[in-house]
């Protein structure tokens, strides 16, 4: 008689999981981009989409160039293309043109991309002809990591019509090796009489920036310089402009509007906040590389990045950058939130508030959508799920050029970027608390601005302000002449239409 | 063949007319009457707004406009002298006159867009090579960033992409020239100044005429230098027409106005060069 051995349950566990190691590392190996986390299990997984099959169908997708975010949409295409056998076309479009690419076939009526990529701040204008994504997908595990700030970013008025695949904050960044050097603390504080630390306020940034202006101060043989910022005349620039004003200009105890006033739809753009950020910003001109004032994400992402100044304040890119493996400054960089203010504007008073005040800037980031009329909703909403799968998601914020920056809860623990990344764990939980103070811990955001015409008002901000950069007006002139403009844009779009849209920005604002 | 046959012939032509002429200008002009924009994708009507806007509430465009004058102008003025002379140098029997015939030509041929993008990294104030050698000299230009260096810089790019074209436009014809004059004048002792101000520019004036215009009309539409290389900036400093009907157009997605623009503009280049032309034939074409 052949006795029967039990198997414990221990066994079982033990074998369930070598066999997703195995699982894990059949994947891995397939696909070495996953090779540091393997597959993660979920709805959206490689082995899940495994089990799809698209085979003689097609998808189109149109997204930004290579590499931020074109190069991880053409990787995952692939990925995507060898697991389920569909045929993926990746059609690469510059950043200040996937607006109209898309909007184009949009009005025409035309679907030629099932996909398309683009900057959440385009909801407004673009929610009517994107599909809302099913409830299937805003259910699963791994969107329910995502956190509030960016569901309600890809969301209108509740529903979700953009899909998470990137979170985006403007945070400081600064050299630690600098700042926290006793030798330069020393001789700050003799030659200022200031204590060197990670700046409080814009007014000591721009002091710390202009003391580290020309000089070697990291021994490398070349200059190094005080800030790296977003300045060209660009679609991008005028975040860097709002990311200077929210402390002057964004004051808790104000409700009602931070770019309007939501009552009279007047813009507040000319106010003494906003003057003030861009009199600081004009004075950057003189503590940033030379050229600086041309600068483009890609340039300040390759300057601080590659070590070149002190400081820099814009997206994650340019701090994951520095901590890849191959940055000369790995692990000599460190994250802070953006610099506050000691004053504040109140515009119901009309007078300054002598106290100090900090708000962090909820930048739009990076989303994709999938069109209305495409014919492939499932597959299309099935590729962004394994975009945005836990696996490829791990993998893709390790990369700065990528621009893939975190936004779910997962994201925020310092030891993922440690054991996964090599972080040095002090840095690891100094970025890690930044995100998730700016995530939940601020009660003072400030939301993109998502209105109807979004890109005529960004258009004249990014106008006034690099004039007033290259000197052509003054500060007060510059954005004198952006509130006229905003005020015939709004009078064209007309003024209800704009305050309708508005008001769901600022609901989220004054809800805290 | 009666007579209508002879208009079935004409058919196929007339159809490509209308396909890619005459609709799209048809198409141009009734959403300039309209208010198309991303919120209102509509062809409404609303009169001539849009060109009493442009006339009376649009400095931008009419300075954009005057920087476009000045760089085409300039440009054009600069590859004339430097086309020509470089035809002048080929035309004649020297060593390796093939190899730089084609030498000379090579800017054109490559894409203007990637090499914009070449330059720019030359340009680049930090990280480019030519500030690299010049701080050797203590001098760092802010190619991109000064507002008056920025001009020259984009003077630069197209001068050097666009010399080319005039070069061979004139070494064109400086080829077909009869010998007879030069010879008339060699023998009555002119030395190469005189032969070359009273016989070869007189009888290259028809040539220098249209190779002039159509340059001119090419860089009236200057878009791409200025897209790869400033962006319009710093500031406005290098914004110019065609590039601020792009932004309208293609990024603020005010179509109906940027249609407006578009005619206005095209009525204005229309009418300048047609005085424009009248001008250089009075100026350049001798005895006539």
């Amino acid at each position: 008689m052949t006795k029967i051995k039990r198997v414990s349950g221990a066994s079982l566990l033990v074998a369930a999981a070598i066999a997703t190691q195995a699982s894990a590392d059949q994947w891995s190996d397939k696909f070495p981009h996953i090779k540091n986390t393997g597959d993660i299990a979920g709805e959206c997984s490689y082995e899940s989409m495994s089990k799809k099959d698209y085979s003689g169908q097609t998808l189109t997708i149109n997204t930004h160039a290579v590499p931020v975010m074109g190069e991880p949409t053409a990787l995952h295409a692939e990925q995507f293309a060898a697991l389920t056998g569909a045929e993926v076309n990746v059609i690469h479009t510059p950043a200040g043109d996937l607006y109209s690419k898309a909007m184009v076939p949009f009005q025409a009526g035309q679907a030629p991309y099932d996909i398309v990529f683009g900057f959440s701040n385009f909801i407004r204008d673009w929610k009517q002809y994107l599909e809302p994504v099913p409830a299937k997908y805003v259910n699963m595990a791994q969107m329910k990591d995502v956190t509030q700030s960016h569901i309600d970013v890809n969301s209108w008025d509740g529903q979700m019509i953009q899909f998470p695949i990137d979170g985006d904050r403007h945070y400081l960044k600064y050299r630690k090796d600098v700042i926290d050097n006793p030798v330069y603390q020393e001789k700050y504080k003799a030659e200022t009489g200031k204590e060197l630390r990670v700046p409080q306020t814009w007014k000591e940034y721009a002091e710390m920036a202009a003391f580290f202006n020309g000089w070697d101060w990291d021994n490398d043989g070349e200059l190094e310089y005080g800030s790296a910022e977003v300045m060209k005349k660009d679609d991008l620039m005028y975040a860097a402009f709002f990311s200077r004003s929210v402390a002057y200009s964004k004051n808790p105890r104000v409700k009602g509007g931070f770019f309007f006033d939501l009552e009279t739809m007047e813009p507040l753009i000319n106010g003494p906040g906003f003057v003030e950020a861009l009199t600081d910003w004009v004075e950057a001109t003189k503590y940033v590389p030379p050229g600086g004032i041309n600068f483009g994400l890609g340039d300040e992402i390759n300057s601080f990045g590659g070590g070149q100044t002190l400081f820099s304040f814009s997206w994650d890119d340019a701090f994951v950058a520095a901590m890849q493996d191959d940055s000369p400054i790995k692990n000599k960089v460190g994250a802070a939130p953006l610099p506050g203010s000691d004053r504040v504007w109140n515009r119901v008073s009309g007078s300054w508030e002598d106290t100090y005040n900090q708000a962090p800037y909820i930048v739009w980031g990076w989303t994709a959508a999938v069109a209305k009329k495409s014919k492939n909703h499932e597959m299309a909403f099935d590729y962004l799920c394994f975009f945005a799968n836990d696996a490829n998601h791990q993998a893709d914020i390790a990369i700065g050029r990528f621009g893939v920056n975190p936004f779910k809860k997962s994201d925020f623990k310092a030891e993922l970027y440690v054991e996964r990344q090599g972080w040095d764990p002090e840095i690891a939980k100094q970025y890690a608390d930044t995100l998730m103070e700016m995530e939940e811990g601020s009660t003072n955001r400030v939301f993109p601005l998502r209105v109807p015409g979004v890109f005529q008002f960004n258009s004249a901000v990014a106008t006034g302000t690099s004039k007033a950069l290259a000197g052509q007006l003054s500060p007060q002139e510059a954005l004198d002449e952006v509130a006229a403009e905003w005020k015939k844009i709004v009078k064209r779009i007309g003024a209800d239409t704009i305050r309708e849209a508005y008001a769901i920005g600022v609901a989220l604002e004054d809800a805290e | 063949m009666n007579f209508k046959h002879k208009y079935l012939f004409l058919l196929p032509g007339l159809l490509v007319l209308l396909a890619i002429l005459i609709f799209p200008i048809g198409f141009t002009v009734r959403l300039s009457l309209s208010s198309w924009d991303s919120f209102y994708p509509a062809l409404d009507f609303i009169g001539i707004e849009n060109y009493v806007r442009l006339f009376t509430d649009d400095a931008r465009f009419w300075e954009a406009f005057g920087r476009l004058s000045l760089l085409s102008v300039t440009t054009v003025f600069l590859q004339y002298v430097i086309g020509f002379g470089l035809a002048l140098i080929v035309w004649k029997e020297i060593a390796f006159q093939r190899f730089f015939r084609v030498l000379f030509l090579i800017p054109m041929m490559t894409t203007p867009v990637i090499m914009t993008v070449i330059w720019r990294t030359f340009f680049h104030e930090s990280l480019g090579p030519v500030n690299d050698i010049l701080s050797h000299f203590n001098l760092a230009p802010l190619w991109l960033s000064s507002e008056t260096l920025s001009k020259f810089t984009v003077m630069i790019v197209e001068v050097w992409q666009w010399t080319p074209f005039m070069f061979l436009l004139l070494l064109a014809g400086l080829l077909s020239l009869p010998k007879e004059p030069f010879l008339a004048a060699s023998i009555d002792g002119a030395g190469p100044i005189r032969t070359f101000v009273y016989v070869t520019f007189p009888l290259m004036a028809p040539i220098s005429i249209g190779a002039i215009i159509i340059r001119l009309i090419e860089a009236s539409k200057i878009m791409d230098t200025v897209y790869v290389l400033t962006s319009g900036g710093p500031g406005t400093a290098t914004e110019t027409s065609s590039f601020y009907i792009f932004i309208k157009g293609l990024r603020e997605f005010q179509f109906g106005y940027s249609a407006a623009l578009s005619l206005t503009y095209l009525i204005i280049m229309i009418i300048s060069f047609t005085i424009i032309a009248k001008i250089l034939v009075k100026l350049m074409v001798r005895g006539n």
